[in-house]
């Protein structure tokens, strides 16, 4: 008899550990754990071809809209220094079929890997060292195209052809400054249609078109300063005006360690809001399996440890789980794995959500192709297997009171990778937290995703030429670099611009427009700042886009000035622009009934107002309701042609 | 042994390298105008320029210092690291066919080569039951490095000395040849050694791959295994080029020596069987299906012997007496055989200048139905009259040649072209070599051409020989899209 409550084991096992939410968490339970993190920026850029041949980028299909299918597998290969990566191995055993649908529009046979390379998009190139330089990184004399494997088939060669172009560069926050180790360019890579059992399927339009990555140094200290660099990196890229923009566009890999942890990847956190929850949820795991390697190894050594495991009759063994009695029905395999002195540590706490045997739960389903539900354990938060039938488990397994098991199904085939899949990690528990790449979920906890990939999976691109890039070249493109964003902010700031229009100005890169429009016309900083960041910002959030040239509205207020009209008016003249991005400005004035009224006229009118009889709708009026009544008659003729703040004095 | 201190460097790179006392391989601090970098000094490709630097990064990466930059370098001694394949023993299991493995070089297998920048073979049982550990399930392996030279290296020499070689395994008893090629001329090897070899008792299977192994979405490693596989288990015993049926990793064609060519320069799927079906498919799962119901049959059990031919006369009395238990070695060819690929406004200068040389066999690659231009009549006579065997293929790949549709072709007859059917003007080159290596006489010669081998030239062209859909219709697309590439 086991009496572990499950529940309870896994709420002690996260007050143990010291867990606290984020909301709560300071820089001192930060430093507790030893909170350390970096980042990986991908940030696609706005070309026209994509970087290795010469389909357009920036085309995408439904996941159904393609012309052909092929099939394809990957096999790990000896890399450059002449060892096997420890990923490309895992992802061997997985066995997959990788599918790639085929667009005629947007791939070629180079897409496919069968054609070669041809040259590398000197646009592309371009824009990324403009970047580079931005970024104040040491650009390298020769730009060497390498290949980075990654077997999961994302990619239809089996690698990536990426290349350095800086290294050891520097980005200010606000606080301190971070070094950057790298930026590269390279292809982009599949998008994933579906991922069942032993076939993964891809679509190819993504596949191929350049990007760049930014790698900073594992130097940010706490979840918002992960956050705050990553918003400067993508406020600094978005400033070159080369970059893609929208979903998918940026993404950030982000590497997260605890003290005693282990530098883990999280991929493809797509947004950066999500960074602070993912990198606390991630360290506070990787200290929760400190904490189980630490009881684990008071527990037995490792070397003593030995996993044993039996084939379940299903006649003898009373299943009731819908998936486990499917598994049956279609004659798949079950199997009872006993894990010698897991009692306790298969509950114990890991993320918001998620007990230990959850990382048994995703390296099933990536190693061994195990759709889940694949597992259960005898310590399921919601126990689909009963208790009894456990209890019977464990005697036929002759299993002690210290133990813990997991049930498994599935084909014959899969079997001996599931189990040792259970192995490996039930021994990686002794170390701690192993090496590996994690996915973010839509609640910022991460699951499994593949082992981390190492340096040796880097191959020279024997296909591409190295390019070099001369002194002139570089000192070129040193003519286009946009000047820092540090100074730009000092700069909104010093204009008294609001700091909440400063994430909508620099994610969309407005800055050089504004700062046009202050230094060619006649208009206060303060005014064209929130002109942009809060009356466009609304705008563009409540038609999801911007219709028109962002210089149309410098044309607007030059306009404006020329018919020396009050600049009070624009906004108004705004909202037409975006219901009719073509309309010419005279015209919308027109839809505003616009009729120019001198000074004298309008506070005339205003008299003229005031003489009348004001009719109360309230019980107590006051002559500020007075005024206010006669300004909302003014307000339209009063718009354009006065301050309406002045026009309201006067009165 | 050369010394790789420096390898690859020269001139002004060697120079710096040189000044700062920095070796290939070290660990190396650099300063530059361009700021600091740190890595491996790694060799420099030969054929590129003295000015720069190769290093890889801490993170895995390769980039290049421009030296014009460098303001100083510091270099600490790191070991050259080992390239080796993990080599393992291939194991023995009893009942699993014999098959013998014979390297020519290409990429079947291969590592990279920093003199070049390119890929080098690697090859051994050992390194290949490392690659492959799945061909352990398919037969009992052995192999030998016959030589080592690239695809395009390939000559007539090298196809003497691997018939020669084919000869040794068929007295061995082997139960199947597998020829490690590269791919570009490993249809010209293969139509070789269908006229070098004849009467096999067992499968020769030539592969290659379009995709190193260096490449995790090679071919290489499921070529191998189809080839294993046709070789070992087979029944089909004769020459053949075993390469991709589709792109995807399916399953892959036997097609027979004479009849096959590279059609594509970098597809997986690039070997065509011309103006006839493919002879087999060949899957993992499903081995050999034959798809042409003629074929010289796998010999179990029966006697082996092989005879060496070097002369008409020997090789004529062996047709005559056709034992079926004799496997004939014909490693004969005259090399001085040519092909002229005829374009309009060609000038007779060029043929003037093979019988100059003292060519004795010209291939023309016709235009249509077999024709060259009237202004190459008179030099065409001359070299007839020089005793040059003269045959005509047509350039369009597919198709006969019919000389007597036009005056042309009749013209050309006339002065001595010997129109040469449905054979494939590699397959004619190399055939025509072959002849010339047993008789100069122009009937012999004659005789030896226009007799087929395994089908070089072929009585009939079925409807279904000559395939090739274009895209953008409903019907081809509906295909494209419902059967994988």
């Amino acid at each position: 008899m086991n009496n572990i409550n499950p529940q309870q084991n896994y709420e002690l096992s996260k007050k143990a550990i010291g867990y606290v939410d984020r909301k709560q968490a300071t820089q001192a339970d930060y430093d507790r754990i030893g909170f350390m993190s970096g980042l990986e920026t991908h940030q696609q850029l706005n070309t026209k071809e994509k970087l290795f041949c010469h389909c357009p980028a920036g085309i995408f299909q439904k996941s159904d809209e393609y012309d052909a299918e092929l099939l394809r597998h990957m096999r790990p290969t000896l890399s450059e220094m002449g060892g096997y990566d420890g990923t490309a191995l895992m992802e061997f055993k997985t066995r997959k079929n990788i599918i790639y649908r085929i667009s005629n529009k947007t791939a070629c046979t180079y897409d496919v890997d069968d054609t070669p390379p041809f040259p590398l998009n000197r646009e592309a190139l371009q824009y990324a060292l403009e970047i580079a330089l931005a970024s104040k990184l040491n650009i390298v004399g020769e730009v060497h195209v390498t290949r980075k494997q990654y077997l999961d088939g994302s990619i239809p060669t089996g690698f990536q052809r990426t290349a350095i172009l800086g290294v050891e560069g520097e980005i200010p926050l606000k606080h301190k400054k971070v070094r950057l180790i790298q930026l590269s360019i390279e292809e982009d890579a599949c998008r994933e249609v579906s991922d069942i059992g032993h076939t993964r399927i891809y679509r190819t339009d993504r596949l191929g078109m350049p990007l760049i990555e930014t790698v900073t140094a594992p130097e940010l200290k706490n979840p918002d300063e992960v956050k705050e660099a990553a918003q400067y990196i993508r406020f600094l890229n978005r400033s070159t005006g080369h970059v893609r923009t929208g979903i998918g566009a940026g993404r950030q890999d982000v590497n997260v360690s605890c003290k005693g942890g282990t530098r883990i990847e999280v991929k493809g956190v797509s947004h950066t809001k999500w960074i602070p929850d993912v990198t606390h949820y991630e360290c506070f795991r990787q200290w929760a399996l400190l904490a189980i390697r630490d009881q684990l190894n008071r527990r037995i050594s490792k070397q003593n440890w030995k996993m044993n495991y039996m084939e379940l009759n299903p006649k003898k063994f009373k299943f009731y789980f819908s998936p486990i009695t499917d598994a049956i029905a279609q004659n798949k395999k079950i199997y009872a794995v006993n894990l010698p002195e897991f009692a306790g540590l298969l509950s114990h706490f890991c993320q918001p959500g998620r007990p230990f045997y959850d990382e048994f739960v995703n390296r099933l389903k990536v190693i061994a192709c195990l759709e889940r539900p694949n597992m259960a354990t005898s310590e399921d938060i919601d126990d689909v297997v009963s208790s009894h039938v456990f209890d019977e488990i464990r005697s036929a397994m002759n299993a002690g009171e210290q133990d813990a098991q997991i049930i498994f199904w599935a084909d014959d085939d899969d079997v001996q990778t599931a189990l040792d899949t259970i192995e490996e990690r039930a021994l990686m528990a002794f170390d701690g937290v192993p090496s590996e790449t994690r996915k973010v979920m839509y609640d910022a906890t991460t699951i499994f995703e593949r082992v981390l990939p190492g340096a040796d999976r880097m191959y020279p691109d024997t296909d591409s030429a190295p390019i070099p890039l001369t002194n002139e070249y570089i000192e070129s493109l040193k003519q286009n670099i946009p000047d820092e964003i540090a100074d730009r902010y000092a700069q909104c700031t010093q204009w008294n611009i609001p700091e909440d229009c400063f994430t909508y100005i620099f994610s969309n890169n407005h800055y050089p427009m504004i700062k046009r429009i202050i230094n060619e016309l006649d208009i206060t900083p303060k005014f064209a700042g929130t002109f942009f960041g809060h009356t466009l910002k609304h705008l563009h959030g409540q038609y999801g886009r911007i219709p028109f040239c962002t210089c149309r509205i410098y044309h607007l207020f030059a306009f404006l000035k020329q018919k020396n009209i009050n600049y009070g008016i624009a906004k108004n003249m705004l909202k037409i622009m975006f219901e009719h991005p073509e309309m010419e400005f005279e015209n919308i004035l027109k839809e505003l009934h616009f009729q120019t009224l001198t000074e004298t006229e309008l506070i005339q009118k205003a008299k003229d107002l005031a003489k009348q009889p004001f009719v109360a709708y309230r019980k107590n009026t006051n002559n500020q309701d007075r005024i206010n009544t006669i300004m909302g008659q003014l307000h339209y003729m009063g718009i354009g042609n006065i301050n309406l703040g002045k026009l309201a004095e006067e009165l | 042994m050369e010394d790789k201190t420096f390898q690859g460097y020269k001139g002004r790179a060697l120079d710096i390298l040189k000044k700062y006392d920095v070796h290939v391989w070290d660990k190396a601090e650099v300063d530059t105008t361009r700021g600091h970098f740190s890595g491996k000094i790694l060799p420099r490709a030969e054929n590129t320029d003295d000015l720069h630097i190769v290093m890889k990064v801490i993170t895995g990466y390769n980039i290049g210092l421009d030296i014009e930059t460098i303001t100083h370098m510091k270099g600490e001694r790191d070991p050259q690291p080992n390239f080796k394949v993990p080599e393992k023993e291939f194991p023995y299991t009893k009942g699993l066919p014999h098959v013998k493995l014979l390297g020519t070089g290409g990429t079947i297998a291969s590592r990279l080569d920093y003199r070049t920048g390119a890929v080098i073979p690697a090859f051994s049982p050992g390194e290949l039951f490392g690659a492959v550990p799945e061909l352990a399930d398919i037969c009992n392996l052995d192999t030998e490095k016959v030589f080592a030279v690239f695809s395009e290296n390939m000559s007539p020499k090298e196809y003497m000395a691997l018939a020669n070689k084919i000869g040794d395994e068929v007295k061995n008893g082997i139960d199947g040849i597998v020829i490690g090629h590269g791919t570009d001329t490993l249809a010209h090897t293969a139509t070789a050694l269908t006229y070098m070899c004849q009467n096999l008792p067992m499968p020769v299977v030539l592969v290659g791959s379009q995709r190193s192994s260096d490449r995790p979405s090679s071919d290489a490693a499921l070529n191998l295994m189809h080839a294993m596989t046709a070789a070992g288990h087979g029944d089909i015993a004769e020459v053949m080029v075993c390469m991709f049926g589709p792109t995807s990793d399916e399953y892959g064609f036997l097609h027979r020596g004479t009849r096959v060519r590279k059609m594509h320069s970098s597809y997986r799927s690039t070997f065509r069987t011309i103006g006839d079906t493919p002879l087999a498919t060949i899957s993992r799962k499903n081995g050999v299906q034959p798809i042409k119901e003629i074929y010289n049959h796998r010999r179990k059990g029966a006697e082996r012997e092989v005879e060496i031919i070097t002369n008409l006369q020997d090789y004529k009395k062996s047709i005559a007496t056709n034992n079926p238990n004799i496997t004939r070695i014909v490693p004969t060819f005259d090399d001085r055989v040519a092909i002229l690929y005829y374009y309009p406004g060609m000038k007779p200068d060029v043929l003037e200048a093979l019988i100059e040389k003292g060519y004795k066999g010209i291939v023309w690659d016709g235009t249509g139905l077999g024709h060259v231009n009237k202004g190459m009549f008179d030099a065409i006579q001359r070299a007839t009259d020089a005793g040059i065997h003269q045959y005509m293929c047509v350039q369009t790949i597919w198709g006969y040649t019919h000389m007597f549709v036009y005056d042309t072709g009749r013209d050309l007859m006339a002065r001595g072209i010997i129109p040469a059917d449905n054979m494939l003007a590699e397959s004619a080159y190399i055939k025509l070599g072959w002849a010339l290596g047993l008789s100069h006489d122009r009937e012999e010669v004659r005789q030896l051409m226009l007799t087929p081998i395994n089908s070089e030239t072929t009585p009939r062209e079925p409807y279904d020989g000559y395939l090739i859909y274009q895209g953008g219709v409903p019907e081809v697309e509906e295909f494209v899209h419902k059967v994988h590439k």
